[in-house]
């Protein structure tokens, strides 16, 4: 029988790069929303910590061990990036597959913070949000999931079905900021 | 004319520009007034209302006379002010308002017909006939007077809109602003230090003041280059601060420099919104003028503006200069001219007790009564204590005082107080929070005190922000006094204009006084003063200052008119940078988008999503004929439809079943694990909400599905029920909408297709109607639901979204090769019709689960959101509208949705209404239209034939009240 075959959120539109900025479609890996159950969230942190080796993010922040992260994902979630999670962490909370759900897209170089200034309203200084540090926010028009992955590099995600638009308005706000040199 | 040395220019960078279609030549440094100075240039615009020639009258934002247009053809620019505009290499520039031509403008005559134009013409002149003004006065008024215009075309120019954040922003870098700057920058605080010039300094570039023995122009370059060292300090040129908003929150506007002006993807202008935790507002001051009879002439300027024409850009608009002030600033410029090698013909200063050692012919308490010379002053007359002497000169500058400039002050509601001293108002302490003011903007005039008003300001910010600022040395300067006698207007007769920009006069002011407009706000309105693009920075004081003196009220009891963002003009297109065209809104592209365009499906939008409305096959001509054929492929073969935009929420938790009892009007916590129900959701106030089916995967376990249009509203009413009103239930949702790619697969032959493509096949024990559960598509882990939005036996398949392009292609490859296909919305609305099933056209938001036939779905045996307010009796009472089916009988066999529903004989007036329709389509399988809609008691009503109204449309027709579900309605299709 034939096979489906699988298809990325940015194919065909990326990588752009402009001025000192280049945008590139990232691979995550499988990606976990994880809530714990009420009352859980310690357990949870434990169960993470030994099937992970990493607890639950703070409010804002993620945790890094090796190719796995874990992000703070909005109010009572948390999102577990690069690796499947174990069924043991489903005692202690909700899991749902997010993997296919989101376009993830790495900006990065000497003037992404400029080209980033130009799309979400965040504070994006080093003091404030430093590396590792996330953020649900907006972006453009977008709800959008930032995170700093690097001095000069943020991730970003926004709905798989707006990673034409995501590319577009970070196309433009490229061009702008390249254009000023 | 250029002088010979001397000026902030760079004289090897010639630039060669056009003014009205003239080639000309400046240096990299100008500006465009200073350039048309250079050249010579006297007249650079025409007055709003009268005509009248003018020339440039300040060297800043403020300026009210030197307005061109920029650009050509959609992306012209107009009404920019020639004193902020760079020069560039190529740079157009037109003037305004002018008929055929700046030197001979027909309009002119406005001028001579002044005594009937005063304040409030308008409404006394053109009152009668009513029908006259729209057609005749308004568009003869707005021909004739105005300034510069849009071109009407649309102008996709690229505009941008940024935001910034600090600890500190700066206002202004003018000596006040570059101190405060150092030293919170030195304290360690992220500091922007934002200021509307190309060049920072302020008034330094303009004078030659003396700053720590150094001129002060380059004193000022030296702390620029100071702070562009530091990491921690920001500097934003050509930035105007334009608001001050809550939170610390500021608006800016800026402008492009002229190196990357010209760039195809540079922005026209940036809107920055910058968040701060203070703000020092250190804008210095704003020169004024005095009214006296035709101060308007080309060559009078603002003494302020004359100083930065010859010191910053070398350059003198006159050869022989005359000088009037009320204040020590008129000796200033003397001295200034006299430097610059510039022969002064007068100083004139209104105060008899002034003095001067300055080697010049020199008036103590005399005033200007009138300036002469039509196209460009030629002379003045001056009152002194033995008469009225004439003096030939061909510039005048003029010195009022100075007015603080302290607008962004006053942004959020204060008003400022009135010192006697300065004869200005001065901003109010803890105008603004998180906002203090430093330098001239708060009356400190002297270059000293303004220094140290700078460093005291950066120093209380450190310490407010928990730094310590470092020590800082005061640089040495000039700290002389500020003396003036006000003088707003020379009295006398003939016009003396306050108001440049909108032609207004003291006669004008003193009008709106006797007719009664003695409100400061009032006479603005009466008069016009303080509108426009100048938003009145040269005339509102010197204006208050003359309707006090009329009202015999004092200047503080007459207060000033309100400031209101935005300092300067603000395109819209820079408010709205980004919003054009494709950045209106996000695109939501479904996983089978390519695909769909490639069958040249053409899309409508749904929310932010763009659906397929139907798929065109060669010889269909019109939609109807590719609709037709979809839903017969439907109800004959079968369908593939992506329906991945409808929303998805996982619902988790051991309360989970608890929890959509509480959301949905019917019972879900019954719900067999592997089964899926219709659920209807009411809002708090009883009417739907909305409606779906919901699977139950697991025992904690369900999927939601949401209508497309209110997935959010679903998610946020979720989010509110959990948060607000039952934290005690354990559960947890998130939406999956994006994770999974859905496709209805309908029709007599869809478990055939689903077949050929599951690892194992189905029947109907393993799936009969309304079961649910997980599936091996093709080698892929996906789900499948049986459920029906077209009442053929269907199913709706999912795979997670990164096999949603293949699997779609994959259907619609084997769909038709079993006599189907893909269909579109359009057939999708169809086959719902005959079915007689809802979607948002029917659940509009003021329908009750009464009004639809389902009132018997709220289930007795719990509570759920909205059950108390449905069982109003105005919500289930006789009367109200029902859903009902419609078929036409009359001659016109057209239904169309928004028409209205009366009796038959009554007339088609409001009063008579008895319903409307929501959804119509032609339905192929029953050979004529159908339709459902709202009649009033219309479940007892089938059978009636009633007539249809279409007022908008003059469509009109009788039909028949029916069932809403026309086709199959033992439903036997979608369990067979």
């Amino acid at each position: 029988m034939a096979e489906l075959t699988a298809k990325t959120p940015c194919a065909g539109l990326l990588p752009i790069s402009a001025g000192r900025v280049t945008v590139t479609e990232v691979d995550p890996g499988p990606m976990t929303a994880i809530a714990p159950f009420k009352g859980k969230e310690k357990t949870l942190a434990g169960a993470l910590d030994r099937a992970h080796g990493l607890g639950g993010p703070a409010p804002g922040q993620t945790r890094v061990k090796g190719h796995v992260r874990i992000l703070w994902f909005g109010h009572a979630h948390a999102l577990l990036v690069g690796v499947a999670p174990k069924p043991t962490l489903a005692r202690h909370a909700a899991l749902t597959d997010q993997g296919d759900a989101w376009a993830v897209v790495q900006v990065e170089g000497a003037e992404a913070r400029d080209v980033l200034a130009r799309l979400t309203p965040l504070d994006l200084r080093d003091a404030v949000f430093a590396v590792d540090a996330t953020a649900r926010t907006e972006l453009a028009h977008m709800q959008a999931a930032i995170t700093r992955v690097g001095a000069q590099a943020w991730q970003m995600m926004v709905f798989r079905s707006m990673a034409t638009t995501l590319v577009h308005d970070l196309d433009a706000a490229m061009r702008g900021v390249a254009a000023r040199r | 004319m250029r002088l010979a040395s001397g000026g902030q220019i760079d004289r090897t960078q010639t630039i060669g520009f056009s003014f009205d279609g003239r080639q000309y030549e400046g240096f990299a440094g100008d500006t465009l007034a200073s350039a048309l100075v250079a050249n010579r240039v006297r007249v650079v615009g025409r007055s709003f209302k009268y005509h009248r020639p003018r020339g440039v009258f300040t060297a800043g934002s403020e300026e009210p006379n030197a307005l061109v247009t920029l650009g050509r053809a959609a992306a012209q620019d107009p009404n920019q002010r020639a004193t902020m505009v760079e020069l560039f290499e190529g740079l157009e520039a037109r003037s305004q308002n002018r008929w055929p031509s700046l030197d001979f403008d027909l309009l002119a005559l406005n001028d001579l017909a002044a005594p009937f134009l005063g304040a409030g013409f308008y409404y006394k002149t053109f009152m009668w006939p009513a029908a006259f003004w729209e057609r005749l006065y308004e568009p003869f008024i707005r021909r004739a007077a105005g300034l510069g215009a849009l071109s009407g075309k649309n102008n996709d120019a690229y505009h941008e809109k940024a935001f910034a954040h600090c600890d500190l922003l700066v206002i202004g870098a003018g000596p006040a602003g570059l101190m405060a700057a150092l030293v919170a920058g030195r304290a360690g605080l992220d500091v922007i230090l934002a200021d509307e010039d190309s060049r920072p300094g302020g008034r330094l570039n303009a004078e030659t003041i003396e700053v720590a023995g150094q001129p002060g122009a380059d004193w000022a370059e030296d702390m620029v280059e100071a702070l562009r060292a530091m990491d921690n300090v920001r500097i934003m040129t050509r930035t105007t601060v334009t608001g001050a908003y809550d939170g610390g929150t500021y608006g800016a506007l800026e402008r492009p420099a002229p190196d990357w002006a010209g760039h195809s993807d540079a922005p026209c202008a940036c809107f920055w919104r910058i968040h701060a935790q203070r703000a020092i507002l250190a804008a210095g001051a704003l020169e004024r003028p005095v009214a006296f009879r035709n101060n308007d002439r080309p060559g009078v300027m603002m003494a302020g503006a004359l100083r930065a024409y010859v010191n910053r850009w070398a350059v003198s608009p006159g050869k022989a200069v005359t000088v009037f002030g009320n204040n020590d600033d008129a000796h200033r410029t003397v001295a200034d001219l006299l430097a610059a090698g510039i022969h002064v013909a007068a100083l004139i200063d209104s105060r008899p007790e002034a003095t001067t050692d300055l080697p010049v012919r020199r008036y103590a308490g005399a005033q200007v009564t009138d300036a002469h010379g039509r196209g460009g002053l030629e002379a003045i007359s001056i009152a002194t204590m033995s008469g009225i002497d004439k003096i030939r000169t061909d510039c005048l500058a003029i010195s009022g005082g100075w007015n603080p400039t302290l607008h962004l002050t006053c942004h959020t509601g204060r008003r400022p107080a009135w010192s006697p001293d300065l004869a200005a108002f001065v901003p109010c302490d803890g105008a603004v929070p998180g906002m203090i003011t430093a330098g001239a903007c708060a009356g400190d005039f002297s270059t000293h005190a303004c220094l140290a008003a700078g460093v005291a300001a950066g120093k209380a910010v450190a310490k407010d922000l928990g730094k310590r600022a470092r020590k800082t040395d005061l640089p040495r300067a000039e700290d002389a006094p500020y003396r003036i006698r006000p003088l707003w207007a020379v009295p006398g007769k003939g016009r003396a204009w306050l108001d440049f920009q909108n032609d207004v006069t003291v006669k004008d002011v003193k009008l709106a006084a006797t007719e009664n407009f003695t409100s400061v706000e009032h006479m603005k309105r009466y008069t016009t003063q303080g509108m426009a693009p100048d938003q009145g920075k040269n005339s509102n004081v010197n204006a208050l200052a003359v309707l006090a003196d009329a009202t015999g009220r004092g200047i503080p009891e007459t207060g000033t008119t309100t400031f209101r963002p935005p300092y300067v003009p603000v395109p819209i297109a820079a408010m709205g940078a980004g919003a054009q065209g494709k950045g209106f809104a996000p695109q939501r592209f479904t996983t089978s988008h390519a695909a769909s365009v490639e069958m040249g499906a053409p899309m409508v939008e749904a929310g932010l999503w763009y659906r397929p409305g139907y798929f065109p096959r060669p010889g269909e001509k019109t939609w109807r004929q590719s609709c037709d054929r979809e839903v017969g492929m439907v109800r004959q073969a079968v369908g593939v439809c992506d329906v991945s935009t409808l929303g998805k929420i996982d619902v988790q938790g051991p309360s989970a079943g608890a929890f959509l009892d509480m959301l949905y009007c019917n019972m879900f916590s019954t719900l067999k694990v592997g089964r899926t129900r219709y659920g209807l959701m009411l809002r708090e106030d009883g009417h739907v909400m909305d409606d779906g089916t919901t699977a139950r995967l697991g025992e904690d376990h369900f999927v939601m599905t949401t209508t497309t249009a209110a997935a959010g509203q679903v998610m946020k009413h979720m989010e509110f029920v959990h948060q607000a009103l039952r934290p005690d239930l354990d559960v947890s949702f998130i939406s999956v909408t994006e994770q999974w790619a859905q496709f209805a697969v309908a029709g007599p032959r869809s478990r055939e297709l689903l077949n050929g493509l599951l690892d194992t096949p189905v029947d109907d024990d393993s799936f009969p109607f309304m079961g649910c559960g997980p599936v091996s598509v093709m080698g892929v882990q996906g789900r499948l639901f049986r459920i029906s939005f077209s009442g053929e036996h269907a199913y709706e398949i999912a795979v997670p979204a990164r096999f949603g392009d293949s699997l779609f292609r994959t259907l619609v490859a084997r769909a038709e090769g079993m006599g189907g296909g893909a269909y579109g919305m359009e057939a999708l609305n169809v086959l719902r019709i005959e079915k007689g099933f809802i979607t948002h056209s029917e659940i509009h938001g003021r329908t009750t689960a009464f009004d639809i036939g389902m009132a018997r779905m709220i289930s007795a045996k719990k509570d759920c959101i909205g059950k108390a307010m449905a069982a109003r009796p105005g919500l289930v009472s006789p009367g109200r509208e029902q859903l009902v089916g419609l078929m036409p009988t009359g001659a016109v066999k057209q239904l169309t949705a928004g028409a209205h529903l009366f009796c038959l004989g009554e007339e088609a007036v409001r009063e008579n209404d008895q319903g409307y329709i929501t959804s119509v389509g032609f339905s192929p399988t029953l050979g004529h239209f159908l339709g459902l809609g709202f009649l009033k008691d219309g479940r007892a009503r089938h059978g009636e034939e009633i007539r249809m109204v279409d007022h908008v449309r003059g469509v009109e027709t009788t039909c028949k009240v029916v069932d809403p579900v026309v086709l199959d309605p033992e439903g036997g299709r979608a369990r067979g």
